[in-house]
């Protein structure tokens, strides 16, 4: 463990737990604490990934899992974050894009290639006939990882938490934000990405027994639930936030949420700015006083603000050499106090890095401010260039959030000039950059929040205080002349790229993103977004300050697919018999989200077999078919009878108490959207049905067109509260007539009748229904009796046969009765599906009225005929094409070959030239043929 | 998530609600065939503070919400007694 150092105060690790991992072979030491980068860093492995094009080698870079450097293959899991992923004993690592290894890896002859890939070069080159060869070639090339197919299905919780104050990111401002909101009666929820909670506080001159008082008063508080390993990827309206923790996905709701997120520290733009062992001064502070980690023996630093230097005195005290403090800036004012025997230059540009044995940094070559005498340019020799230079707010939630961001040129940073309701802003990401200031803003910030949350307004402005020192350096780009200036190490995209891609024209964030790649890697522009707008901005002579930051989408930093596919929730509706289906052997099938027994499977019977018996049991004897999905609707009032005038095509108003009455239900433009019958129980008293997947929405529609009617109604959406039987087939009459006390008579109970009653005991409403067989009752009974009724009628005769909507698909055609939505479409009005009987024209108004008087003028486009196919050699499908005088004049909505007439029928909806019966057809079947089919009338089936 | 106020149910999320769009007066039944189409097909986009019909779904509760279609915010939400018979 060459560059661990001596115990540090407050370090992460546990040092009386060592352990080791393999990396690529190569053994490496760690403690108990460490993350994978940790131990990699610790054991001097500088090299721990190949760049994604130029294969280029990298390093550690930000150490906080906001750069793709650190992703490993580990344990054979791929793309895991090496920054954050705790370091297991044994595990065995590797990095995600070689070929053969980082130290080997046999693709990296690909950066001799650079000078013929251009930015953009993909969308000139592959386009047009040679795409899909050079697809599969780059496929092969590209992608980070590989995954195993035969990985274990891990389901991964979500989970939904509320909270009056969500405070994310827990460093100084952060912890003061939740103590504050806590401490107001506020019950606060405090996510932080890292391990432990602090931030880069540690650094920043928080002292230990401070940071140890709060860290006890966070703990002890009964208003505070703390979350570390935590990212929130995304805000969504009203306060609603996705949290993201290795194994589980949080949806909270807050009433306000405090955004204390820091900022990001950006690199320094300059030649090979990417080797191993350039990483950012944050970076170093972490491995520094997290893993008492040295970031290397002998360092440069790179500075542009006051952090630099005290990273340099940090790192001194910590027994590193500092070669140089190489500032940027013109003057350093009084930064350098305390550094007395380190070189402290001002005025510097650097010119390049310079690499060595391993391909990670030897030397940092820099000009100097003319001083009239020795040479300008100067060597320092280092292993490690640690930047100091600039940060970018880690503001993206803020904006997706809806606040506006401008730049402080003082500042050289965005900060928020305007805050949505119930969003605060505090610490770094708000320009607050001294430990004071960060926790003074923290305080008001959850002060704030809290009387948010309480329902007092929110102040308009934001509160900001003014005197801002430089914290970033304005432009900190250095192009050279033979390039390798990194802006995005993700794409490995260097300055002249983005330079390119505004000659070519593509001029603004957006464009230019979308050309060069720019910031659209694992690390989604964390370090790349704001040098290269700046970049594109000095390009076109303009400034931050003319310019809005563009708005990400969520999520914020990549999620774990897992956590998104975790497991489902999908309903599905069971109906009372829902077992009595399965021990019968039902294959089942989904409508409008119930489960329906499609058929039931019979021994050594194929399932066309299977459909075909169940028919010729209900033509022959009786059948029993579970309807209990069709939507079951009551209403009542002095006015239900108009209601439904108005509502329905047809009249019901004057329908007698007793009976029932076919209804079709249209929308506006007078199309067919629902059917279903009406039987009147009372004066005041209906109850109907709709058809199964048409429930919900028929009903919600009732209630909005009562809503603005305002009629003396009300309604009862009784689809689940009853069960219903359509026990139908010549013998049903006689095997239910011993179950119940209504007489079944025909004289008594004839057609479209209905009646009340018992049924096997329970009180029942049964109604002659025919749409199967001419014979035929249905019988609705509480929900909690199905299973006493359906059992009391398979037991009612020897031959009863349970069908299922297959079976009835095929009674219902065989009857000529059309289903609305398989035989009509959305362009059907009800006389073109031959409906028209059941319209009421003469009624003073109902809906679809006005649109059918325009269709009646218009004529009919097209309509609804019963065919029978002569030739059955051709294997003709629904949705086969009628051709007319080679056009298409029409389809097949319904086709099925009926087992009581032994022959083919279906239902067309069919130019009306071709309409009359006895007219021919020409079906083009799937495999192309011509086929002829003959209209006939309907019913295809008699009196049966 | 956005949260919507129901008149009768409070606060609920938008999971819980479906919209049947912009409150509008249906024409006469003598309007002309151009007027009814209109009707039908026509909805108006442009930005502003509309009227819509909202429905609480497990309640069945319709109910009208001001909303201004730029910003996507709910100014308020009121039973649709409310309009008795203006928009009807």
């Amino acid at each position: 463990m060459m560059y661990r150092l001596p115990q540090i105060p407050g370090e992460w690790i546990d040092r009386s737990q060592p352990l080791q991992l393999e990396f690529e072979g190569d053994a490496a030491q760690g403690f108990a604490g460490d993350t994978v980068t940790a131990v990699l860093a610790a054991s001097g492995i500088l090299r721990l990934a190949r760049s994604f094009k130029y294969h280029r080698p990298r390093g550690i870079h930000s150490f906080a899992n906001h750069d793709a450097n650190g992703l490993f293959e580990i344990d054979g899991v791929p793309n895991q974050r090496g920054d954050v992923v705790a370091a297991r004993n044994g595990a065995r690592v590797r990095a995600v894009n070689t070929r053969g290894g980082v130290a080997r890896d046999r693709a990296s002859w690909v950066e001799w290639l650079a000078p013929f890939l251009p930015v953009g070069f993909y969308y000139k080159a592959f386009h047009g006939s040679n795409f899909a060869s050079w697809e599969r070639r780059i496929r092969s090339f590209a992608g980070l990882g590989s995954i195993s197919a035969d990985a274990p299905k891990l389901p991964t919780p979500k989970r939904y938490a509320f909270c009056d104050v969500l405070v994310i990111g827990a460093g100084p401002s952060g912890m003061a934000a939740a103590l504050t909101a806590a401490d107001a009666g506020a019950r606060v929820l405090l996510v932080d990405e890292n391990a432990r909670l602090g931030g880069s506080g540690r650094w920043s001159g928080l002292p230990e027994n401070v940071f140890a008082d709060q860290l006890a008063r966070i703990s002890a508080h009964e208003h505070i639930e703390v979350s570390t390993t935590t990212f929130a990827a995304g805000y969504y309206a009203d306060h609603w936030v996705a949290l993201v923790e290795p194994e589980r996905l949080t949806k909270v709701r807050a009433r306000a949420v405090v955004f204390a997120t820091g900022v990001i520290e950006q690199p320094a733009i300059f030649r090979n700015n990417d080797l191993p062992g350039v990483l950012t001064g944050s970076a170093a502070q972490r491995l520094l006083t997290r893993f008492a980690i040295a970031p290397g023996r002998r360092v440069c630093i790179l500075a542009a603000n006051r952090e630099g230097y005290e990273l340099a005195r940090a790192l001194r005290d910590h027994g590193v050499t500092v070669e140089a403090v190489l500032d940027l800036r013109a003057s350093n004012d009084q930064d350098a106090a305390g550094l007395a025997g380190v070189t402290c230059l001002t005025g510097v540009e650097p010119i390049e890095a310079i690499a060595g044995s391993q391909g990670a940094v030897r030397a940092l070559r820099v000009m100097t401010p003319d001083t009239g005498g020795a040479s300008r340019v100067r060597t320092f020799p280092c292993d490690a260039v640690l930047m100091s230079v600039g940060f970018a707010p880690a503001g993206q939630l803020l904006l997706q959030a809806g606040a506006t961001l401008h730049y402080d040129t003082q500042l050289g940073q965005h900060i928020p000039a305007k805050l949505p309701k119930g969003v605060f802003a505090a610490g770094r990401v708000a320009g607050e950059y001294d430990l004071n200031e960060r926790e003074r803003g923290g305080r008001a910030a959850g002060a704030a929040a809290a009387a948010y949350a309480r329902g007092e307004p929110m102040s308009a402005s934001v509160d900001h205080p003014r005197a801002f020192r430089q914290v970033s350096h304005p432009y900190p780009v250095y192009p050279h002349r033979k390039g390798r200036e990194f802006v995005d190490l993700d794409e490995d995209i260097q300055v002249k790229d983005l330079l390119a891609s505004v000659q070519e024209g593509y001029d603004s964030l957006e464009l230019m993103k979308r050309f060069s790649t720019l910031g659209m890697g694992p690390s989604q522009g964390k370090h790349s977004n704001i040098p290269g707008a700046n970049i594109l901005l000095r390009a076109r002579g303009k400034s931050f300050a003319d310019t809005a930051l563009t708005t990400q989408r969520p999520f914020y930093h990549p999620v774990p697919l897992k956590h998104l596919a975790g497991r489902g929730f999908h309903l599905a509706r069971r109906s009372a018999v829902h077992d009595r289906h399965a021990a019968l052997g039902a294959h089942w099938m989904t409508v409008g989200g119930w489960q329906r027994p499609q058929y039931y499977a019979r021994a050594a019977a194929s399932m066309a077999d299977c459909i075909a018996a169940e028919v010729r049991a209900v033509r022959d004897h009786a059948g029993l078919i579970d309807v209990s999905t069709l939507g079951k609707i009551e209403i009542f009032g002095p006015d239900a009878g108009a209601f439904l005038d108005r509502m329905y095509a047809g009249r019901f108003s004057d329908l007698k108490v007793g009976h029932t009455r076919y209804g079709v239900l249209l929308d506006e433009a007078g199309i067919v959207r629902d059917d279903g019958v009406v039987a009147r129980l009372g004066d005041h008293h209906f109850y109907f049905t709709t058809t199964t997947s048409g429930a919900t929405a028929v009903y919600r529609d009732l209630l909005l067109w009562n809503a603005r009617w305002r009629m003396d109604c009300a309604f009862v959406n009784a689809t689940g509260h009853r069960a219903a039987f359509n026990f139908a087939g010549p013998s049903s009459r006689a095997a239910l007539q011993p179950l119940t006390d209504i007489d079944l008579s025909e004289q008594a109970f004839p057609a479209l009748g209905a009646r009340q009653g018992l049924v096997a005991g329970v009180p029942a409403r049964v109604v002659r229904a025919g749409f199967v067989s001419s014979l035929g009752f249905e019988i609705h009974v509480p929900f909690h009796a199905g299973a006493t009724v359906w059992d009391a009628l398979m037991k009612s005769a020897p031959t009863i046969c349970a069908f299922g909507v297959e079976a009835q698909r095929v009674l219902r055609l065989e009857k000529g009765h059309p289903i609305v939505g398989q035989d009509t479409d959305g362009l059907t009005n009800p006389m073109e599906a031959g409906l028209g009987w059941a319209v009421k024209m003469d009624k003073p108004f109902f809906i679809g009225q006005r649109s059918l008087r325009i269709h009646q003028q218009r004529g009919a486009r097209q309509q609804l005929v019963g065919f029978v196919l002569d030739d059955e050699s051709v294997a003709v499908a629904e949705a086969n094409l009628v051709i007319d005088g080679g056009e298409i004049a029409g389809r097949i909505t319904s086709l099925a070959r009926s087992p009581t007439l032994n022959r083919t029928v279906g239902f067309a909806l069919v130019a009306p030239r071709l309409a009359g019966v006895g007219g021919v057809l020409a079906i083009r079947a799937s495999d192309g043929r011509q086929v002829a089919a003959r209209v006939a009338p309907t019913p295809f089936v008699g009196a049966t | 998530m956005k949260i919507i106020r129901c008149p009768l149910n409070g606060p609920r999320p938008l999971l819980e609600f479906v919209s049947a769009g912009e409150v509008r007066a249906v024409p006469d039944a003598d309007c002309s065939d151009a007027e009814w189409t209109a009707y039908l097909y026509t909805r108006r986009s442009v930005p502003a503070v509309r009227r819509e019909w909202w429905c609480h779904t497990p309640s069945g509760y319709w109910f009208v919400a001001e909303r201004d279609t730029a910003s996507d915010e709910i100014l308020k939400t009121y039973d649709a007694a409310a309009l008795a018979g203006s928009d009807t």
